[in-house]
């Protein structure tokens, strides 16, 4: 293989980089590759790749979103778009229209599942539990371990009334998660 | 304070980092586990706009806390005013501090633990990136650590925190858990059977990064890869953890493989560029540093394949990280140019390896 860069010399370095399932190839003799050294990094800069991804590339086409604001720290939407890094906590409310098609799109999730600090509300604590709990729900029936679904169930019912109770709305409490178990 | 700082750098110098212990599960291919969280504190803009009255302020906050978490009390604390180009890149070549946190202009910190299991960079991208690393592969005893030093610093520092997002970093790319997991191996067999681009390429299938490692300003030093989770959204932290370690295990075994059949069928080539490798080292009167991360990538094949006795990994790590610019130069006691640095690079392999016997 010749290098990518004299196009002369054989190539023995061979670099690679994959970002979402993408794989970028490049091939270097070794005189090219020295020379090139510090070119790498911008060459692999993970933001610039994050940058160019679709979802920036057509929203910064338009002006008035490229020209949006954080109230918070006055970063601009083109400017996260251009460096890749958010200005404050408050960005991700400012542009949470444009930002969660981004993140779906990247980390293919908006829910996090996990860890939460200790300092969390109540409510939130729950939320979570009742994530976590959703989850394992999914993956015992996709194995089809059923009694180990049913339990899961009717944990989540159990979390889900208490989750209720304080909205005192005892009509809208039947609704969910009673649907009678076939078996 | 300048003086502090020295005594703390030459602790270092003369103790082999974590990651080049060369010890711990599949060690031979694995050196290193790495886990690092993300996190930023609530009230505080993002580091990149966070005035400079802010910075020093974090900082003491971030300080304090360490200060009070078990964990880390024992830990030094760098403050980057006080730290020169060189110290950083010093910090930098021992995997201890990111790129742009030893370039970026700002103030800045590093806490670290003497060992330098923990490490903490403060106001990288996000104003604590914190990191455990472990020897071979040891990934869930990484994150265990880790988790209980996250713990100890959330109850005194107030992370930002979104009810659906969870923890919120800078990049949305670390959004969630703001967990990275990541191995360094050493895939000498898949490189020279030429296999490795399939395994890279069924790796990102799986959502992992896959990287070239090592080096000056480079990643372009063939036989280290860094592997990583892409995704850090959706999944809790022991699953990230989990499916990492099982995926690298397979690529541990790839590689055993890669290794078995070239001492099966390619035993004559394999040998003699080992032997080679160690003869240059042994004798070259300059060397560059990539030179160098070649040849000792091959002579740590041979030691792994049990052709190269007396030399142990550890010792041979050591010189991976001493060959380093900044570490050259520290030795050395002074600045060196480019020149220089070949020329004390060779004399200190040669002085390293003197007891080690060409067959």
């Amino acid at each position: 293989m010749v290098c990518n860069v004299c196009g002369q010399n054989e190539a023995t370095i061979h670099l690679t980089e994959i970002v979402n399932n993408q794989m970028l190839e490049v091939h270097l003799c070794e005189n090219c590759a020295e020379q090139k050294g510090a070119d790498f990094k911008s060459h692999f800069d993970f933001n610039k790749l994050l940058a160019s991804l679709g979802d920036f590339g057509s929203e910064l086409k338009l002006d008035r979103v490229a020209k949006m604001t954080c109230p918070e720290c006055g970063i601009s939407y083109e400017e996260f778009g251009r460096t890749g890094r958010l200005g404050c906590s408050q960005c991700y409310q400012s542009f949470e229209k444009l930002l969660n098609p981004l993140i779906k799109r990247v980390q293919r999730d908006l829910k996090h599942v996990g860890k939460i600090p200790q300092k969390a509300t109540p409510d939130v604590k729950r939320a979570f539990e009742l994530r976590e709990l959703q989850e394992q729900l999914r993956k015992s029936i996709q194995s089809e371990t059923f009694e180990e679904a049913a339990r899961i169930r009717d944990l989540i019912q159990q979390l889900e009334n208490k989750t209720q109770q304080p909205e005192s709305k005892p009509e809208s409490k039947t609704k969910k998660g009673t649907k009678k178990n076939s078996s | 304070m300048v003086q502090e700082n020295n005594q703390i750098i030459n602790h270092f110098l003369t103790s082999n980092c974590e990651w080049l212990r060369g010890t711990g599960p599949e060690s031979d291919i694995v050196l290193s586990s790495r886990i690092r969280l993300a996190r930023n504190i609530a009230g505080y803009s993002f580091s990149d706009r966070l005035p400079a009255a802010e910075q020093h302020q974090l900082i003491q906050e971030v300080e304090k806390a360490t200060k009070n978490t078990p964990l880390l009390k024992d830990a030094e604390i760098l403050e980057y005013r006080n730290l020169k180009e060189i110290d950083r890149q010093f910090f930098l070549e021992r995997h201890l501090i990111s790129r742009e946190h030893a370039t970026e202009k700002g103030e800045k910190a590093l806490i670290v633990s003497k060992n330098e299991v923990i490490s903490i960079m403060v106001l990288e991208e996000d104003h604590l990136r914190c990191q455990v690393f472990q020897s071979g592969l040891n990934l869930i005893e990484a994150w265990r650590l880790m988790n209980q030093i996250d713990s100890e610093l959330d109850s005194k520092l107030p992370f930002s925190f979104h009810p659906n997002l969870g923890f919120l970093t800078a990049c949305p790319t670390n959004v969630g858990t703001g967990l990275r997991a990541s191995c360094m191996l050493h895939l000498a067999g898949l490189m020279m059977t030429k296999q490795v681009n399939k395994v890279l390429q069924a790796l990102s299938k799986l959502n992992l990064a896959a990287r070239g490692f090592f080096g000056e300003g480079t990643q372009a030093s063939g036989n280290f890869f860094q592997f990583s989770n892409q995704l850090t959204l959706g999944q809790n932290e022991s699953e990230i953890v989990d499916g990492l370690e099982r995926v690298m295990r397979q690529v541990v075994e790839h590689e055993k493989e890669a290794r078995s059949y070239l001492l099966e069928k390619r035993r004559g080539k394999v040998e003699d560029q080992i032997w080679r490798a160690l003869g240059s080292l042994k004798s070259a009167r300059l060397m560059t540093s990539s030179e160098a991360l070649g040849l000792l990538s091959l002579v740590r094949l041979g030691v792994d394949l049990g052709f190269i006795p007396n030399l142990s990994k550890a010792n041979l790590n050591a010189l991976f990280l001493f060959t380093q610019p900044a570490h050259l130069q520290k030795l050395s006691g002074g600045e060196l140019s480019s020149a220089e640095r070949d020329q004390k690079r060779a004399e200190l392999i040669r002085t390293r390896l003197k007891q080690v016997e060409l067959a």
